[in-house]
């Protein structure tokens, strides 16, 4: 069989990279991993992704994809060891339904009240309206794939450290174990799962790096 | 078996346009059932309780939202007229279409009709790069999905249903035929399709209902 070659292209504090290398390490798919100098893209990257220019990107012998949840469903096609995709087209369409409430309507939110200053709790109340929303697909089980992780599971997954970030960071509260008991329990089993917990970034680096972007975001002085 | 396809729609809708399509194509036996969106039926909100919009394609009782999710599972639960390739690679792409055009080629032609005046020069710069990438993957071929029409021909299709509604209403032209031959020949042979073709929503009726909407848009701004 001719040698495999797969590359990621990423950066290392972007949760969506995350996702993919998550991904990659559920199904253990060995990689090369480009950490990209963010702001300035390599030519390598502007190849890869002319329509988005933006990381991660996925090159699998020669051949790139952008957006990482694209990519997580080829990766679930392309190595079908640890399926992350249930086989149910309807339990399918559900795990696809609510990745993309998550991206569409949780992550903005998020982002919003992270970059906002003076409307931050504002922002904030909307992104734990729509986050308590997805304890709708845990409907009682460990995890949103059920009985171990899967796609959403790693979809939203990123949540946990990011949302913890912002809330020390913007002095909010995205994650309320009160009102989220469901969100709350899944976040604490899905982080402590050793493939996920081996790939997150340190804390302490994250929420530095993420201060300053704060800083910038906001027009705060130093 | 008996099975009951129900689809939650608007006439004008180009999203659940898209499933009506996929359904056709498919041979599928549906039920419509028309939304009336300013006072949304007590169906529409027990089927779809997160966006309460339509399209909504319930399955044997099963509720599906979301325009994408829907043309996915519909591939995967009638297997006849394959509307994505078998490669996953190719799979990847045409879901990368799809999605492009709801992030990108959507908002900037959408742009483009509301806007006025040196905005609206700007948001024609945005459209034609996206033209540009759609021109680009549409080379040596006759539709996105190959010799006949797939996902990716699904998920643009709007392009092809709709531009011209908006380029009457506002006099301009969007995608010019110099600039864009590929895609503007794509557009013709699309609307062509017999089952496109034959789901095309009323043109007169659709081009009054637009002209209101921008009409009321710009009222506002």
């Amino acid at each position: 069989m001719a040698e495999e070659s797969v590359k990621l292209l990423g950066y290392w504090a972007s949760p969506f990279a995350l996702r993919v290398k998550w991904a990659l390490k559920l199904k253990g798919v060995h990689y090369e991993y480009v950490e990209e100098n963010l702001p300035n893209k390599s030519p390598l990257l502007l190849r890869y992704n002319p329509v988005y220019k933006k990381i991660p990107v996925l090159v699998h012998n020669g051949k790139p994809l952008a957006e990482s949840l694209l990519i997580i469903e080829y990766i679930d096609e392309a190595w079908k060891q640890n399926p992350l995709l249930p086989d149910d087209p309807y339990e399918r369409a559900n795990a696809r339904f609510w990745a993309k409430f998550f991206d569409e309507k949780c992550v903005p939110e998020v982002m919003g009240a992270f970059a906002s200053k003076g409307e931050e709790q504002e922002k904030a109340a909307k992104a734990r309206e729509n986050l308590k929303m997805l304890e709708r697909a845990l409907e009682g089980k460990p995890f949103f794939g059920g009985d171990k992780i899967g796609f959403l599971d790693i979809a939203v997954g990123w949540i946990g450290i990011w949302g913890r970030i912002v809330e020390e960071i913007a002095g909010v509260s995205l994650i309320d174990a009160e009102t989220m008991p469901l969100l709350t329990a899944w976040l604490n089993n899905f982080l402590e799962v050793p493939v996920i917990k081996a790939c997150i970034p340190s804390w302490h680096e994250l929420l530095e790096h993420n201060k300053g972007f704060h800083k910038i975001l906001t027009g705060s002085s130093t | 078996m008996a099975e009951e396809v129900k689809l939650l729609t608007t006439w004008s809708s180009p999203f659940a346009l898209r499933v009506v399509w996929a359904l056709k194509l498919k041979g599928v036996q549906f039920d419509s059932i028309e939304e009336d969106l300013s006072n949304k039926s007590p169906l529409l909100l027990q089927y779809n309780p997160v966006h309460k919009k339509i399209p909504v394609l319930v399955h044997n009782g099963k509720p599906i939202s979301e325009s994408l999710v829907i043309l996915e599972y519909v591939d995967e639960t009638w297997r006849q007229y394959p509307l994505l390739p078998d490669g996953p690679y190719d799979r990847a792409r045409a879901h990368f279409w799809a999605k492009f055009s709801d992030d990108k080629v959507s908002p900037s032609i959408w742009g483009v009709f509301i806007k006025q005046g040196k905005e609206r020069e700007e948001a024609f710069d945005q459209i034609f790069e996206n033209l540009k990438f759609l021109e680009e993957e549409l080379k040596g071929k006759r539709f996105f999905g190959g010799e006949k029409i797939g996902f990716a021909d699904l998920a643009l299709g709007w392009i092809a249903e709709r531009v011209c509604v908006l380029e009457e209403i506002i006099g301009v032209k969007i995608v010019e035929e110099e600039k864009f031959p590929l895609v503007s020949a794509w557009m013709q042979e699309f609307v062509k399709v017999p089952i496109i073709k034959e789901s095309l929503p009323p043109h007169e009726k659709l081009v009054t209902k637009i002209r209101g909407i921008r009409e009321k848009f710009l009222g506002a701004a």
